[in-house]
């Protein structure tokens, strides 16, 4: 790689990473967007901790701790899941004010545009899963595979944050319509409630259990909770990857589809 | 060499021809206004000529780089502060200024040094720590203005920078495109006020429809269409009866309002006294009179037979109600 090459790399790494930046206080200094993605899981998991604790005594549950142990990777993937939708709708609001046109208007490659916007929502993952494991550990819950488990815990919440977030950026770029992107809230709940995040596949009834057991999210949840209830389990962590490299194959493909519609409708 | 040439270039919606066939020459170092109506096609234009909307048809060049074969290039060389502000409310004028900086490629020493630099110049230091959101419109026109300078742009494209700004700011306005203007940056300027394009502009194009239907400087064009005018006020009577005394002594123009009438005047001040004998005649008072040299909006009418500042000012006043 030439020094012309290397140059343009850093000046595009300088863009992505403030356009992160602006996307991370553009969402600490809207309440709205940072609700979704601390308040409202956060109560949603003392509910059902508090609620259901004792269906961890259930035949078939895996064996945990404790019922906060086994949520926490439901609560931090839909923490992730609202990230990425609230990124998705941050991006839209910036189409609908004009924003995105001081971007396009610069000589900047496009793809920085959303790169930048996914770190932003890589970055409120990572916050979000620091914040349920530092809940869990104040709880009581241990993470039984150690600061390696929590770590890889940590990187597979942030990459699948980056992922989602691609899906909606796709979606925020094809519309341009923050109400849009909003209307998908309760799908994303939908989608998150059909997979093992709150839930163990195997004490589902059908057909919610056969969507679970093919839901990739689902794949990603245990990848997320094997460390935290048990130990890294190379085959959970393996399917857990390629479920989140589907998710960014498939938000890169409608992203970049939908900028190059947006250019042709301006 | 010209900063912006521009060859048949078209844009349609489905059905709709927004910009039909546009031939422009901007030369280096000129103010050109872009005049016409909302809807006219302006602002197409200007999305094709900053690369955010692909042409249908035709080309154009700008700083000498092709809008859709080297686009990056002509966004390296232009500033942009499109209509209505587009300015993030949540940011500080700073942050947005740095922002800019960043996307323009400076390093980070110099994006910051040319922030404060911007601020100062557009008068926004003391509130460059402020969230944009609290800025008054003349604030964040200015702050606009100041990011698309961010980079010393060749080619600066200002898309209606003053449209519901008071006297006042859009003076201020004015003030700096000139500076910019001496400094040596070439202005492309769209509005549909008459008045901005007849101060600042060197050079004007009017558009309607999609169409150019007059080029030329200000001088020019109102050269081109001849003939002052008397507009009248009439105290009583009909209008109607009083277009007919009128039209026996002159030529009518298409009114302004319905309390106007414009007769042209082929002699200057001296068809006055005719009109207002004939009117006189007719048992028709006259409130007010004056004899008005051709305008811009003389050309309008002329080249499409309709009031451009009418038509704004009535789509205009809603927005300024809400502003």
């Amino acid at each position: 790689m030439d020094a012309g090459s290397l140059g343009s790399l850093a000046t595009n790494a300088r863009v992505v990473r403030a356009l992160g930046m602006r996307s991370i206080r553009q969402t600490f200094r809207r309440p709205q967007l940072m609700a979704p993605i601390v308040v409202f899981p956060t109560l949603l998991l003392a509910i059902q901790t508090g609620g259901a604790g004792g269906a961890i005594n259930l035949p078939g549950f895996p064996p945990v701790q404790s019922f906060l142990q086994f949520m926490l990777a439901g609560a931090m993937m839909q923490s992730l899941m609202l990230a990425g939708n609230s990124g998705g709708i941050a991006l839209a609001v910036d189409i609908e004010m004009g924003f995105t046109d001081r971007l396009f208007a610069a000589p900047i490659p496009r793809y920085t545009i959303v790169l930048g916007r996914l770190a932003g929502t890589a970055a409120l993952g990572l916050f979000g899963s620091l914040w349920f494991l530092a809940i869990g550990l104040i709880f009581g819950a241990q993470i039984e595979s150690g600061v390696a488990g929590a770590l890889i815990a940590i990187a597979l919440v942030t990459a699948t944050a980056m992922a989602v977030g691609g899906i909606g950026a796709a979606i925020a770029l094809r519309t341009g319509s923050a109400s849009v992107v909003q209307g998908l809230f309760p799908l994303v709940l939908v989608v998150l409630f059909l997979s093992s995040a709150f839930f163990p596949n195997e004490l589902m009834i059908q057909p919610a259990r056969a969507i679970a057991e093919y839901n990739p999210l689902s794949f990603i949840v245990e990848g997320i909770r094997g460390p935290i209830i048990s130990g890294v389990d190379a085959t959970e962590l393996g399917e857990a990857v390629l479920a989140i490299a589907g998710i960014v194959v498939l938000g890169l493909v409608l992203s970049a589809r939908a900028l190059r519609h947006r250019l042709q409708v301006g | 060499m010209p900063a912006i040439v521009v060859e048949g270039l078209k844009r349609s919606f489905d059905e709709v021809l927004a910009v039909q066939g546009v031939d422009l020459s901007v030369e280096e170092g000129e103010i050109f206004g872009f005049l016409g109506p909302n809807g006219a096609g302006k602002t197409t234009t200007v999305r094709m000529l900053t690369t955010l909307l692909l042409p249908t048809g035709g080309q154009a060049t700008v700083a000498g780089h092709d809008v859709v074969k080297q686009a990056r290039a002509v966004r390296a060389s232009i500033g942009v502060a499109l209509q209505e502000a587009a300015l993030d409310p949540l940011m500080t004028g700073r942050e947005l200024i740095r922002l800019q900086a960043t996307l323009q490629g400076l390093p980070g020493a110099e994006g910051k040094r040319r922030a404060d630099d911007l601020l100062e110049r557009v008068d926004l230091a003391a509130a460059a720590d402020r969230r944009v959101g609290g800025y008054s419109g003349g604030m964040k026109r200015r702050l606009d203005l100041a990011a698309a300078l961010v980079h010393e742009p060749k080619v600066l494209f200002l898309d209606e920078p003053t449209t519901g700004l008071d006297p006042v700011s859009r003076k201020t306005i004015w003030e700096e495109v000139r500076t910019l203007n001496d400094e040596g940056t070439t202005v492309f300027l769209t509005t549909q006020y008459l008045e901005e394009a007849d101060q600042l502009a060197d050079n004007v194009a009017i558009i309607d429809s999609g169409r150019i239907v007059a080029e030329g400087t200000p001088d020019t064009l109102k050269t081109e269409i001849g003939n002052p005018h008397i507009q009248l006020q009439l105290a009583a009577g009909s209008i109607a009866e009083a277009e007919k005394v009128c039209a026996q002594v002159g030529k009518l123009l298409p009114p302004v309002d319905g309390r106007s009438l414009l007769v042209e005047a082929a002699n200057g001040a001296a068809d006055i006294p005719k009109v207002v004998r004939a009117l006189d005649d007719a048992g028709i008072g006259v409130e007010s009179l004056e004899l008005v040299r051709p305008t811009l909006d003389d050309v309008f009418v002329a080249k499409t037979g309709h009031h451009l500042e009418k038509d704004e000012q009535r789509q205009a006043e809603p927005e300024a109600v809400e502003a």
